[in-house]
């Protein structure tokens, strides 16, 4: 296979222990994609289900906000529950999992709202092998995380590239960058649309009201300007012999 | 911003004889307009506020989850055997009835307050003597008309105390209203209606849908 | 109709009450745009409390389904993210305009004779709206709410002696738990509500006594027959009032014009409110945090820990003293000082408009210092920081400790008669 080398971020201001400050990178979501968040939530069942529950997150509420025909969701997207109304739930027993990973796998639903896109975005592209780790795995923005690079068979086994440089008058070596070993499934390019899709569906998820909330909030700010004029006009009527 | 005010609006500088206003105000049409079309607005703005909160209490997605449509494999009831399930939280029964039972059901007819249906407590493919789509199953909400109580289904005789010559049906212990075993009401009991046929639908012949009826089947 | 409606008046007098308190009642007519914060608050109020209703119809006080429940209402139960946004930029916008209000009263010398009172009242709501939001930030059961509450509830434990049982007995249990939870939404849905509402009906009360003051701290009362029938105001003003005093052409009636006028900046208001609402609810993380969008884990600390944004000038305070005692002392003292206000003001002249330049500075650097120190208290901490908040601490208690020395012999511009035109 032919081997390809992808500089895939630069750090310049990458410090000598990982994890400290890293650029986060935005992902330019679009919650009007509908195309995009359904491609988003069948990565999400495909390769995050499996430990990650959205256990506010209703099947059918999904698939309606998403276009989604019903009986076509429960077919293609739907691994866990009985019912399209279930909670998007796996059977991964707690107890299990907090001894596997030292902590049960965090609820995904709100996720967005806690990290942000950016901080997601930047997590899925930054893992990189540590052979030191548990999971041989490590991440710039989430270091020591407890967390297998589920994503590596799209992406490739990441590594971390180091560069020498003179510091203080010493030779030091000091990370770089990260480098791909080109055996992932998909491109660079195809890799970081497929991570976006994610990021904007765990962005929906986070808040499904989103794009309700400014719609109605469009109507309801022109409203009050148009109250607000009459309401100007009025107070000015009154106060006219006022002063 | 309401109405109310919009009066009260008027009548304080009205009260003021002798006002600084070159023009007596209350002729003023600019003011009489303003005063009109903002309360008009408020009020609307208003009752667009209360959408939400009305709407808030309208069931929930939970609810709705909750009272989804209801599959029942019924090819495990036994003849005289009454099964329940909850559908939207209320009971449903359903019962496999004999053929003496179906017989019998045109005996009491004499006793029931509206023996043909003719209330509409069913959808109209169960408005028959049977009140149910095949004459053997019958699926009934299981709450009294009359308060809300669920009623007992009484057999092997124990219905005739209440109802002479009747060896079964539903008795509501609450107060007391009777039905025969198509749910049908008797003369003389505070319910004033026969018990609710829920739409249903038989997916084959061992499984029905209950909730959702598509036209019928 | 008019004899039934003499019949309600002559039992319960609710049409003397609105000539009284609005139809009637002379408000000075210079009141300006600093003048619609209180009417705002409580619009707000209203607010709050429909707001708050509905959400306790299905949120549930346990440390099991807290979190769950928020997120049931924010995300099944119609319009429930709505009604949930209303009342938390509600608790935002109330502080907005609860310290403009303050800073109001402070320019122009609104808490001077005869409304110590008045203030001191104003105080007592500020306080229990502090006790209410925050009780109310612990309900969602995030790890802000936790936390948060873990830290503040931890000031009290700085008290010598009684300061562990003490906490353990507001606590109810040895850690932050669902006890607190509950207790907390007892005092957040109805105990804190009812004092507050009380409190404003008493703040009210106060200020319709004494009468509003203006931009320019002019008395709009005269003494009773010290105006010549032509120069009285031609606006029907209630008998309440004119039976004491001579009213000139400085008022005029609450209702319409001091309402439209309120009406005006309440659409503005309204406008601002509900496009963060329905725009940007979290406000960058400062209304609503985003660690509190994940559940209260008492095992692991957030990294960075910050009340809510109200809270960050006096949080600042607190970190800025190096001694657990002395800083909650210190903390609660910058909160105290602000009732003793009137009295540590020994001016004769009210407002800024007609005193010293010194004065006006203290008052500029003040609200300054408030606002970085809110700054501080909200982002994360650093060296630079620490030593900033000490400054700004001391800067904090020096306006109170200047106004004392100066207000005394200030120079001050002579007050005109009446409000100027």
């Amino acid at each position: 296979m032919k081997r390809w080398i992808a500089l895939l971020i630069l750090l310049p201001g990458l410090a000598v222990a990982a994890g400290s400050k890293v650029a986060l990178q935005d992902p330019n979501i679009d919650l009007t994609d509908k195309a995009s968040l359904q491609r988003g939530a069948q990565t999400f069942m495909n390769y995050c289900l499996g430990c990650h529950q959205m256990q506010y997150q209703r099947y059918q509420r999904m698939f309606n906000d998403l276009g989604i025909p019903e009986d076509l969701g429960q077919k293609y997207l739907q691994f866990t529950g009985e019912s399209v109304s279930d909670y998007m739930t796996n059977t991964m027993p707690a107890e299990d999992s907090a001894q596997w990973f030292g902590a049960p796998p965090p609820d995904l639903t709100l996720v967005a709202r806690v990290r942000g896109p950016e901080w997601l975005y930047t997590y899925f592209k930054t893992f990189y092998v540590d052979e030191s780790k548990i999971f041989g795995v490590n991440n710039l923005v989430f270091p020591n995380v407890g967390m297998p690079h589920v994503l590596e068979p799209l992406q490739g086994t990441p590594r971390l590239a180091y560069e020498e440089k003179m510091v203080d008058g010493e030779l030091v070596m000091r990370p770089a960058g990260l480098t791909n070993d080109g055996n992932g499934r998909l491109s660079e390019d195809e890799y970081n649309d497929t991570i976006r899709d994610l990021v904007n569906f765990l962005e929906y998820t986070g808040e499904p009201t989103r794009l309700k909330s400014e719609s109605i909030g469009r109507g309801v700010l022109i409203f009050i300007v148009i109250f607000f004029v009459f309401a100007l006009l009025l107070k000015k009527e009154y106060w006219r012999n006022v002063k | 911003m309401s109405e109310v005010s919009v009066d009260a609006n008027k009548s304080a500088p009205n009260d003021n004889p002798s006002a600084r206003s070159a023009e007596p105000e209350s002729d003023n049409p600019r003011r009489k307009f303003l005063t009109i079309a903002t309360s008009v607005i408020g009020a609307v703005g208003v009752a667009g506020i209360a959408v939400p909160f009305l709407s808030y209490w309208q069931p929930s997605d939970r609810a709705k989850a909750a009272g989804a449509d209801v599959e029942v494999d019924i090819s495990g009831i036994q003849v005289g055997q009454l099964i329940r399930v909850m559908w939207r939280s209320k009971p449903v029964w359903i019962v496999r009835r004999s053929p003496e039972l179906i017989a019998s059901l045109a005996a009491v007819e004499s006793e029931l307050r509206d023996p043909n249906s003719e209330v509409e407590q069913q959808p109209a493919y169960a408005q028959n003597q049977y009140r149910s789509i095949k004459e053997e199953y019958l699926v009934l909400v299981g709450i009294c008309t009359h308060l809300g109580c669920s009623p007992q289904h009484l057999t092997d005789g124990d219905f005739a105390e209440h109802a002479e010559g009747v060896s079964e049906g539903f008795f509501c212990p609450c107060h007391g209203s009777k039905f025969d075993m198509a749910g049908r009401v008797f003369q003389g009991v505070p319910a004033p209606y026969n018990l609710v046929v829920p739409p249903y639908m038989f997916v084959d012949d061992n499984n029905i849908i209950i909730g959702s009826d598509e036209g019928a089947v | 109709m008019t004899t039934l409606l003499a019949w309600i008046e002559a039992r319960i007098p609710m049409m003397r009450t609105a000539n009284v308190h609005a139809i009637q009642y002379p408000a000075p007519r210079n009141m300006n745009f600093w003048y619609v914060f209180g009417f705002l608050a409580t619009i707000i109020l209203v607010n709050q409390i429909i707001t708050g209703i509905w959400l306790t119809m299905n949120y549930e006080p346990s440390a099991q389904r807290a979190f769950a429940s928020v997120e049931y209402i924010m995300r099944e139960v119609n319009y429930g993210w709505l009604i949930r946004y209303m009342h938390s930029t509600g608790a935002t916008a109330f502080f907005v305009v609860i310290y403009l209000h303050m800073f109001r009263g402070m320019i122009y010398g609104s808490y001077q004779k005869p409304r110590e009172l008045l203030w001191v009242f104003g105080m007592l709501i500020y306080l229990a709206l502090m006790a209410e939001a925050f009780m109310g930030y612990v309900l969602p059961w995030g790890q802000m709410s936790y936390w948060g509450a873990q830290v503040i509830v931890s000031l009290f434990s700085a008290i010598p002696v009684i300061g562990g049982p003490l906490v353990e007995w507001i606590q109810g249990d040895y850690v932050i738990s669902g006890a607190t939870l509950n207790r907390f939404f007892a005092l957040h849905v109805i105990a804190l509500p009812l004092v507050i509402v009380i409190l404003v009906f008493l703040h009210i009360i106060a200020l319709h006594e004494v009468g509003s003051n203006n931009p320019d701290g002019v008395d709009v009362k005269h003494p009773k027959g010290s105006l010549p029938e032509s120069e009285k105001t031609s606006y029907k003003i209630h008998e309440h009032f004119t039976n004491r005093y001579d009213y000139a052409d400085d008022v005029v009636p609450f209702f319409p014009h001091i309402v439209l006028k309120d009406l005006v900046a309440f659409s503005i208001f309204l406008f601002i409110f509900c496009y963060i609402m329905f725009f940007a609810p979290e406000l960058g993380g400062k209304a609503l945090e985003h660690p509190n969008f994940e559940i209260a884990n008492p095992l692991k600390t957030p990294e960075h820990i910050f009340p809510v944004w109200y809270f960050t000038p006096f949080y600042a305070i607190l970190q800025a003293v190096p001694h657990k005692l002395s800083g909650v002392l210190t903390m609660f003292g910058a909160i105290a000082v602000l009732f003793v206000l009137p009295w540590l003001d020994r001016a004769n002249v009210r407002s800024w408009r007609y005193r010293s330049g010194l004065h006006t500075a203290n008052l500029l650097v003040f609200a300054a210092v408030f606002i970085f120190l809110g700054y501080l208290g909200g982002t994360p901490q650093e060296p630079w920081k620490l030593i900033a908040a000490r400054i700004a601490t001391i800067m904090y208690f020096m306006f109170f400790v200047m106004l004392f020395l100066y207000s005394k012999h200030e120079t001050t511009k002579p007050v005109p008669k009446r409000i100027p035109r």
